[in-house]
């Protein structure tokens, strides 16, 4: 059942306690979207998203259907449950206004209004500033949409246009998580022109995951993470 | 695997301003200034040297995993490698490397993590960010606050091997390391290096075997 949705517009910021039992869907309104992402247990926070236990736990450099976000606590902040995309990058990061500047150039509110260019890392700043927490809270971020491949040399490559119009992921809350993200340009974005894409939110109830879980059955260590984060909340 | 370019460096540990062992399984924190180079030595091989870096000036500035791998273009470091700083800023830079690659992704080992990864028994066997938390509470900022958990972010694994897939998938493969094989880097600005010499006996990182490493640095030149 939808409880709302939300237009997030090119290269802007966003943010929302995503309540237990709640699902958010990202569907991309063009091709070649990328919507940055940074995840906290809302109730502390200073257990976050962790991408080592991320990608260590379930011996992945992806995320997709089936995969899991987890906290420095063994526990699961955000399963992935849909994914018409197949991958999305948890290793390239997030621009900065200094790359901004080399790639695109000067770029004022004055001048540019709302189409004025925002980079990831200030935006991320910015927004988890308003739950108190600063630089020294930000740690590394997930980029829905876009592909990072890396090679057997470990050289990294983007795909260009990954991600079609209309694709979507969701992403059901397994704790009550503050999810702060921006539609920010991927960092490694090739494109001469700053040019981010819409996206739109979908926030929902869901049932909670049935014994039979993708997400829970995809590795023994996410069937753990599950039982460690049922047991938070008993 | 790619053959892995290896380089010696040309310092003597006999003229080094300071030298320490690491035992396996304890922290390490010490200021690294500006122009002095620093070496860890894998003594006796395989082992997993999980590493941390911060600005002395200004701790909430310290290495960033994905700004370093995303600037180079590459997840393993070795020769070369400039490591970053979450302000875009070079900490600093891999003069020497006799080991050739070194991991990015795979983290520290905890103990909430080791009950994911291995058994939910297994909450009681040391870990690397219990390690890394003594290490950085027993820290003074220049503004005279410690530092504590939200400042321990994602690692350098030295001497370990944790290979990406071309289709997405990481590996932890047995080490690429041997016994007295070393990195050496020259520091940018004056930072704090932590370090949490791996208790990890549930996987291959250490060779099921923790060991010693030595901890060198040489003055500027």
């Amino acid at each position: 059942m939808t409880l709302f949705e939300e237009l997030l517009p090119p290269g802007a910021m966003w943010s929302h306690v995503l309540k237990r039992g709640t699902a958010l869907r990202l569907t991309a309104l063009e091709a070649g979207a990328n919507v940055g992402a940074i995840f906290y247990n809302y109730e502390n926070l200073v257990e976050r998203y962790n991408m080592p236990d991320t990608l260590k736990a379930q011996h992945i450099a992806r995320l997709t259907a089936g995969s899991v976000l987890y906290s420095d606590m063994g526990r699961i902040l955000c399963s992935i449950t849909e994914d018409s995309v197949g991958w999305h990058d948890p290793v390239g990061g997030c621009s900065n206004a200094a790359m901004l500047f080399r790639k695109y150039g000067a770029s004022s509110y004055q001048e540019s209004r709302n189409e004025w260019h925002q980079n990831g890392r200030d935006s991320f700043l910015t927004e988890i500033g308003k739950y108190g927490m600063g630089e020294r809270d930000l740690m590394a971020n997930v980029n829905f949409f876009s592909k990072v491949v890396v090679e057997d040399d470990g050289s990294m490559h983007f795909v260009p246009g990954h991600a079609p119009k209309e694709s979507l992921v969701e992403l059901r809350a397994e704790m009550n998580t503050l999810v702060v993200l921006n539609s920010c340009p991927h960092p490694m974005d090739p494109s001469p022109r700053y040019s981010p894409k819409p996206v739109l939110l979908t926030v929902k109830r869901v049932p909670p995951p049935a014994r039979h879980d993708l997400c829970r059955t995809s590795r023994p260590e996410n069937e753990r993470g599950f039982i460690l984060t049922e047991r938070y909340f008993q | 695997m790619p053959d892995r370019i290896l380089v010696e460096s040309k310092l003597d540990p006999a003229r080094a301003a300071f030298r320490e062992v690491v035992p396996a399984g304890d922290p390490w924190i010490h200021l690294v200034k500006k122009g002095e180079v620093f070496r860890i030595v894998d003594l006796c091989g395989n082992q997993a040297a999980d590493t941390l870096f911060y600005s002395a000036d200004d701790p909430a500035e310290r290495y960033s995993a994905q700004d370093t791998i995303r600037e180079q273009g590459n997840i393993y470091l070795t020769t070369g490698t400039k490591l970053m700083s979450t302000r875009g800023n070079v900490m600093l830079t891999i003069v020497a490397d006799t080991c050739g690659r070194h991991d990015t992704l795979g983290g520290a080992c905890a103990t909430e993590s080791n009950m994911v990864r291995y058994a939910i028994e297994k909450r009681y066997m040391h870990a690397c960010r219990n390690s890394f938390m003594k290490a950085v509470r027993s820290w003074r900022a220049p503004g005279g606050e410690a530092m504590s958990k939200r400042d321990i972010t994602a690692n350098i694994n030295f001497f370990m091997n944790v290979p990406v897939t071309p289709a997405g998938g990481l590996k932890f493969d047995d080490g690429v390391s041997d016994a007295g094989k070393y990195v050496e880097m020259r520091a940018e600005m004056d930072v704090i290096a932590v370090i949490s010499n791996c208790p990890q006996l549930n996987n291959p990182c250490n060779a099921y075997n923790p060991t010693p490493v030595e901890a060198i640095i040489w003055s500027a030149v």
